[in-house]
């Protein structure tokens, strides 16, 4: 059972809540308050991948948050309801993969082949290259061509990856979800 | 705070001062700007993170949108950002590489000009 779970309307004005509700129970699960902007930033990335979804196929369906703090580990998992044709911003992003396991897939979902997508905060200074920024150095040279289109929504799961300590992304009998936690100093009921 | 924004020109070049939160529900305003100030004819551009408290993809989308849209203009668009909690999400997604990212407005400005 979820220590906490909360389900918001689809729109983005909802997602800052969701951050706020989950910082405080990652908070109060033990996270270290090194970690605290990470999980902020992973579930509001999440949530707002949701949203944008769910307002393109099912914008009645309210976007689901479960925040779990128990043996050690704090876990919020995120789930749209946008099951088929909504998430293809999820389809070849995220591999399912805990950390270490670059390139395997689960559930058919693979990984977005630009992205190497670092595994967790011990990572640090591994990177993710959106494609079509090679070109594009700080120093004023021309630029390379256009970023994708949906470069948000695959960036999103990158900076997810990029922070949470593990992270699965699978479908699910309503939809898709996506899985992350992070190491927490104790227990809450 | 949700977002607030502000602009001036210094020197020639336009600073945009960015104060609380850029995420899906604020961006889009901080897009808009930097649309008209390109659509105006600014295409020098420094915006100053030092007081945002929150930035996601979004907001990296919004900043790398604007990058293109002046780069289009053989102009340029700087980042003023001290704040690792920020900075962090920049080096996640490599765009460390992308954005000239400076201490201080003074040190932007001073940079662009010297390039010039």
């Amino acid at each position: 059972m979820a220590t906490v779970e909360m389900t918001f309307t689809p729109l983005p004005t909802h997602v800052r809540t969701a951050r706020l509700v989950a910082t405080a129970v990652a908070r109060r699960s033990g996270v270290a308050e090194a970690f605290l902007d990470e999980v902020r930033l992973a579930v509001g990335e999440a949530c707002s991948r949701a949203v944008e979804v769910h307002q393109e196929h099912c914008p009645e369906e309210p976007v689901r948050v479960a925040l779990t703090g128990s043996s050690g580990r704090f876990e919020v998992v995120v789930t749209n309801s946008a099951a088929h044709g909504g998430d293809a911003g999820w389809q070849g992003a995220g591999s399912g993969a805990a950390p270490g396991q670059d390139g395997d897939s689960q559930n058919g979902i693979g990984r977005p082949s630009w992205a190497h997508v670092p595994a967790g905060p011990q990572n640090e200074g591994s990177t993710v290259t959106p494609a079509g920024t090679e070109g594009m150095a700080s120093s004023g040279e021309s630029t390379a061509p256009g970023f994708p289109p949906d470069l948000p929504q695959e960036l999103g799961l990158a900076v997810i990856a990029g922070l949470a300590d593990d992270v699965e992304v699978s479908r699910t009998g309503d939809g898709l979800s996506i899985r992350m936690s992070w190491p927490s100093g104790g227990t809450t009921g | 705070m949700d977002l607030k924004l502000g602009h001036h020109t210094t020197d020639g070049i336009e600073v945009v001062d960015v104060e609380g939160e850029i995420d899906v529900y604020t961006a889009p305003r901080l897009r808009e700007l930097l649309i008209d100030l390109v659509n105006n004819g600014h295409f020098q551009l420094v915006v100053n993170m030092e007081k945002v408290e929150f930035l996601d993809s979004t907001g990296l989308g919004v900043l790398v949108g604007g990058l293109k849209r002046v780069r289009a203009h053989d102009g340029s668009l700087d980042l003023v950002c001290t704040q690792e909690r920020i900075l962090k999400i920049f080096r996640i997604t490599g765009l460390t590489k992308v954005f000239g990212i400076h201490d201080s407005v003074d040190d932007a400005i001073a940079s662009r000009k010297s390039e010039k």
